[in-house]
This record gives structure tokens, sequence and C-alpha cells, in this order.
């Protein structure tokens, strides 16, 4: 009797649910446009003049001329080199700055802990390029804090390690990454706090519980359960900041050049289209490539 | 590290802990023997679990000493005590799987070649199976089971257990009592174990500590503890009595005479915790199960020399084994009576005319002075 009464309603039902199934790709499809003209032609289009030869008079032609990409590499590997270095630097700089920092929004701050969260994001107020030339002044030659850095001898050891010449610390390597640092700083602590936050903090009784002193707890337990946050704060630094070229431009010299800084003289000054759009896809295959790897081995897959 | 069967008493004397002006815990004295299934029993924000953390190191006592043993371990931390804690959400590492989890408490005190004693554990608390699980891969009832196999393997000299099956559905956490008995009693460790289930804390532990607003009001064995309640607290909140209020007639020998509502009842002076001076006030109590009902026509079927009182059936509630009947009497108004579904009297229903009785030594006395419903659960308490 029942099963004769519910039989019609049944097409109505599946009629409805095609409607639902559709719904994803509803809302995929603003994101999806977005990217198709952004990001999906601009690449090709990139990818085509990375192949093309000619000159800006003559005009540029596809001729599949690879050659382009090994010239690029050879020419500017010093660049691509110090790119990575670079950012791996400022990636480390930022890791060891901001993991305490996370720990202690995460933990200690108590009732404090909105208004540091408010001050680590405070710089975005400002724009990147005033905050980098401000960066000049800080470290202006004979500024207080080169003149603080030389008294305490720190200068004699940044010179030994070839991070600093003389007596400046403008126009120097280091001048480089303690920009990059700082600009991606926020980018290392906003997902390692995310990560440590999470955190059940009787996981931390329970590990104490059970024979581990402090420093072990850290080991072997808050550690552990961290590295989804350092792995996307260390990507969130290293990737754009291997990419940068105004901290090169602004607070370093000739020397201190980036391969960000190589492709945008390409573009726009030198004019040659094909090495600059080459050079951009061989730092993307190489940030692609070790971030690949780097994930595999990080393992954080389990790490729900 | 601990030899479990070394001599081991947990004393806390004189222990407390205040935050700010809020004390927690008043000055405690309290000896868990070695050896013993030992429950701290009370509502939430009783104290409880703020004891239980002060034996663990976990929380630091305002005043006061924790012994183990001979051992004042008071200003040690958590992490240098022979004790180990069975976390109410069980608080397992979640990037550590079965084993590691176990193994935990041996590889922090340097030991290498853990894998017999995790089998042993594993065994113990028959997961097998599970070893190499992730603990999201498990249900409540295995988690709580590697909870108290990551603790016990340690051979700690006592383990705490801090509400441990909350969590559980009510058909898993009966299970489990059983289970904790049974390995309470296979490793013979001392127990104790923090709850809000007066049942839970009566079907498993040897000694109960029943505490009220940071206090112990009474200790003792759970027959005990419900047979001779010595507050209305414990009275109330140990299963469900009747409190009656009344007078002080006289002392007849070993009994204490006293009237309520009209009716004469007695009550073994023993069983009274109050002063019984004549024309003073006490409350009687009689538990439910313990009370006979008839109906008022076969009053005079009556045994003599059984406290009665009378009254008129207010409500009936039949659940399978007893029935339950709210009472109103002069006495006192909704007093509770559970009738074994034995013989069932047809007449006896709302309205009924009825007479109570009972065996008078049965029956306790406890100082008036008290709420009355103290101990009472609330609705939002009931779990």
């Amino acid at each position: 009797m029942t099963a004769l009464t519910e039989a019609p309603a049944a097409p109505t039902v599946r009629k409805a649910s095609t409607r639902k199934r559709l719904v994803p790709y509803w809302l995929l499809l603003p994101g999806i446009l977005w990217l198709i003209v952004f990001f999906a032609l601009p690449m090709v289009y990139q990818a085509s003049t990375s192949v093309q030869t000619g000159s800006l008079e003559k005009g540029f032609q596809v001729t599949w001329h690879f050659q382009t990409y090994w010239d690029a590499f050879k020419e500017y590997y010093p660049q691509f080199v110090r790119s990575l270095l670079y950012a791996g630097t400022a990636t480390l700089l930022c890791l060891l700055l901001g993991y305490p920092l996370a720990y202690l929004i995460a933990f200690k701050a108590g009732r404090w802990r909105n208004i540091v969260l408010v001050l680590v994001i405070a710089p975005f107020f400002t724009s990147f390029l005033i905050r980098t030339l401000a960066w000049k002044t800080i470290l202006a030659d004979g500024g207080p804090v080169v003149h603080a850095l030389a008294t305490l001898h720190v200068l004699d050891v940044t010179n030994w390690l070839g991070w600093t010449e003389g007596s400046r610390v403008l126009a120097t390597p280091m001048a480089v990454v303690c920009g990059l640092t700082y600009n991606f700083l926020p980018f290392m602590i906003l997902p390692l706090y995310t990560s440590l936050e999470r955190i059940d903090s009787r996981l931390h009784e329970a590990a104490g519980d059970l024979y581990a002193t402090p420093a072990t707890t850290f080991r072997k337990v808050t550690f552990p359960l961290s590295m989804p946050g350092v792995v996307s704060g260390t990507l969130l630094t290293f990737i754009p900041a291997s990419g940068d070229y105004v901290n090169a431009e602004l607070l370093g010299s000739t020397d201190q050049k980036m391969v960000g800084n190589v492709i945008q003289s390409q573009f726009l000054r030198v004019l040659d289209y094909p090495t600059a759009a080459a050079l951009s896809f061989i730092l993307m295959a190489i940030v692609l490539i070790m971030v690949t790897v780097y994930i595999r081995r990080a393992g954080t897959e389990d790490l729900v | 590290m601990t030899d479990s069967t070394a001599g081991g008493d947990v004393r806390l004397t004189g222990i407390s802990k205040t935050y700010g002006s809020f004390t927690a815990v008043h000055p405690l004295e309290l000896t868990v023997p070695q050896g013993s299934f030992f429950a701290l029993l009370g509502a939430s924000g009783c104290g409880k679990t703020t004891t239980l953390r002060m034996i663990a190191g976990l929380e630091e006592p305002t005043t006061g000493t924790v012994f183990l043993g001979d051992k004042d371990v008071t200003d040690l931390p958590p992490y240098k005590r022979p004790v180990n804690t069975v976390f109410q959400s069980y608080a397992l590492f979640p990037h550590l799987n079965v084993t590691e989890n176990i193994a935990f408490g041996l590889r922090r005190r340097g030991i290498k070649s853990v894998k017999k004693q995790v089998d042993d554990m594993l065994e113990l608390v028959q997961l097998g199976d599970f070893a190499q699980r992730k603990p999201h891969q498990l249900s409540g009832g295995q988690q709580q089971r590697v909870a108290v196999a990551r603790a016990l393997i340690n051979h700690p000299q006592v383990l705490l257990l801090d509400e441990p099956l909350g969590a559980l559905d009510l058909k898993l956490r009966r299970q489990m009592q059983l289970e904790l008995k049974r390995i309470q009693t296979e490793v013979g460790i001392t127990f104790v174990h923090v709850t809000h289930d007066q049942e839970e804390a009566m079907t498993m532990a040897d000694t109960v500590a029943v505490m009220s607003g940071g206090r112990v009001e009474q200790l003792g064995a759970p027959a005990e503890l419900y047979e001779n309640p010595k507050t209305t607290f414990v009275a109330n909140f140990l299963g469900t009595s009747n409190l009656i209020e009344a007078e002080v007639v006289e002392k007849s020998g070993e009994d204490v005479v006293v009237t309520a509502g009209g009716a004469k009842l007695r009550l073994p002076g023993g069983r009274c915790s109050a002063a019984t001076s004549s024309g003073g006030k006490l409350l009687v109590g009689v538990r439910p199960e313990k009370i006979s009902l008839a109906h008022r026509d076969d009053e005079g079927a009556v045994a003599d020399g059984r406290n009665r009182v009378t009254g008129r059936i207010v409500d009936s509630s039949f659940i399978g084994v007893s029935t339950q009947y709210l009472v109103d009497s002069p006495a006192g108004s909704g007093l509770s009576v559970y009738e074994q579904n034995i013989e069932r009297d047809t007449r006896l229903v709302p309205g009924a005319e009825v007479v109570l009785h009972w065996n008078p030594a049965h029956t306790f006395g406890l100082d008036a002075a008290q709420a009355k419903d103290a101990g009472v659960e609330k609705v939002e308490d009931a779990a």
C-alpha cells in the first residue's frame, strides 16, 4: 500500500538531484573563467613567446627556437642560484623568527592573542614598496643600525661570511635577505599560528604525564603536529621570495640581482621578450620541482 | 622506573586549590590505600578533577602535600612522577599509531625494546589487530582502551582516570566499566577514578569519596555510602532518598522515635548522624525500594513494628522490573516508592489511598539544618 503511494514521487526526486549535481559546476564557473582569462591564456601566450625569434622592429615569429631556454639559463644561472639562495635563507630566517612568535600567540598570549595577531598583519596596511623603501633608511650607511652592528662587531662576522662589505649593509646580500625576511614574515607566522593553535593542550599534558620533559614534548609532539603549518608557511614564503625583484632592486646593487630583476629588465628595458618568457618558465619549473620534492619528503598528508 | 609492589598509598594532606577568589578544593585529607579502586564522585565543578590533577602534577596545590608512599611529590613536575593519567578525551597523539602511542612513555624513559611490552598491553586491552592504526581510525571505545594501555604500560604506582568513560554511549560504558575493573584486578595497580556517574562509581570502586563544593562529603564503601548516608547531599546524589522532616519524641532503647505528619516512626540510633534531643528536628530518610505499599483496605495486614505512613498515590510509572509510585502524605509530599512487579495489586493506581510501610532498621536520620534537596540531580546535569 505504501509502496503504491510512494512510487509516482520517484521521478521528481531524480530531477531535483540532477540539478543538485550541477550546483558545484555553477559555483566553479566564475573562478574557472577568471583563471582561463588571466592565467591559462597568458601562460599559453608566454609559452609561445618563449619559442619565438625576431626583433622588436621586424616582429617576432614562432620558430620553435628552444635554444633560447638553454642560452637564457647559461647566461643567468648565477641569478637563479642567488634567487634560490636568498629566498631559502629568508625562508629559514622567517621560520626561526616566526615559530617562537606563532608559538607565543597560540599558547602563551592569553587575552593579548588578538592584539598580537593584528600587530603581525599591521604592516599590510602600508604598501609593500613604502615598507621596503623604509628599510633603505633603516640600513642607511652610517645610520644608527649600521653603527650599532659595527660597534657590536656583528659586521665583522657578516663581512667574514661575505654577507656584508666593509662598513655597509645596504647594497649587500644581507640587506636583500633582511628585506625578504621582513616582507614575507607574516606569511610564515599566520599558517604556523593556525597549525599550532589547533593542537589540543591536553596533548602537552599527556606527554608530560608520560615522562616527556617540556623539550621532548616540543620535539615529539608539538613540532610534528605543527608540520602542516611549517610546510605551508615555508611555501608561502619561499615561492614568492624566489621570484621577488623589489627587495633586490631597492636594497641591493648589481651584484645582488635576482632572477626576478633579470626578467623585469628583459621585459621592460632590453625588450627581449623570448628570453624573459623563457626565464619565467625556467624559474617556474625549478620552483615546481623543488616544491614537489619538498612536499613529498615532508609527508604531511597524514596530518589532518 | 617504579615498582608497583613497593608500599605506596596515595596520601593527600591539607591539599587545597584556589583560583583567585574561587576555592576549587578546600583543604583535604585523603588516603587512597595501595591496590584499591578508588572513585572520586561528584557533580561537575565539585573539585574532583582538580584533586586528580594535583595528584598527577598537572595542577599545583595552593597548600598541602601529596605523598606517594613515603615520598613527597608535591614539587615534582608530572614527568617525574610515577603516576599516569587516562585523560577525559583520551588525548591520544594523533600523529602516532597505536603502537607508538602506547610505547611513548617507555621510549621517554630510554627503553629501546618495547615490542614485547606493547604486544602484552595490546593483548590486555584486546586491540592486537589495531597496532598500526592511527587514533582517528579507531572507535571511541578502542581509543579509550589505547589510552588505558598507554598509561598502564609504564606500571605506574597509581593510575588516574579522569572521567574516562564520559564520551562513550551507555552500553559501551557498562562494558568498559567491567573491563576496567577486570584490568585493575589483573594488574593490581591503584586506580583513582573521577566520575560524575554514581552508578559507575558504585559498580567499579572499592571506596568512593563523594565530593561537593570542593569538600569530601563522605567516604566509604559503595554499599556503606548508599545505606548510611551522612549528609542530604550523599543521600540524594547516590540514588534517590525520601527525606521526611520529623521531630524527635524520645529515645527508646537503641531506637529513636520521631513524629512526622502525625505518624510515629522509629529508626536505629546508630544510623542517626545528628543530635537526637527530644523536641529537636531531624530529617528521616528511607530509600524508595525499601518501602512496601499496601492499599488502605489492607492496613490491618501490615505487620506490627513497621514504620508506616498513610498517603495517596499521585502518579505511577511502570518500568518493567518495578513500578515507581509517587505518594503524597501528611508526612511529606512526593515520596517515591519502588515496588517489584511480582504480584501487582490492580487497586494501586493514582488516587488510591495507601499505607507505606518499611522496616525501621532501613531508616536513617540526618541533620535537619541542611538543605533537603542538596545533591538532587538537576535536569542539566543529567548525563
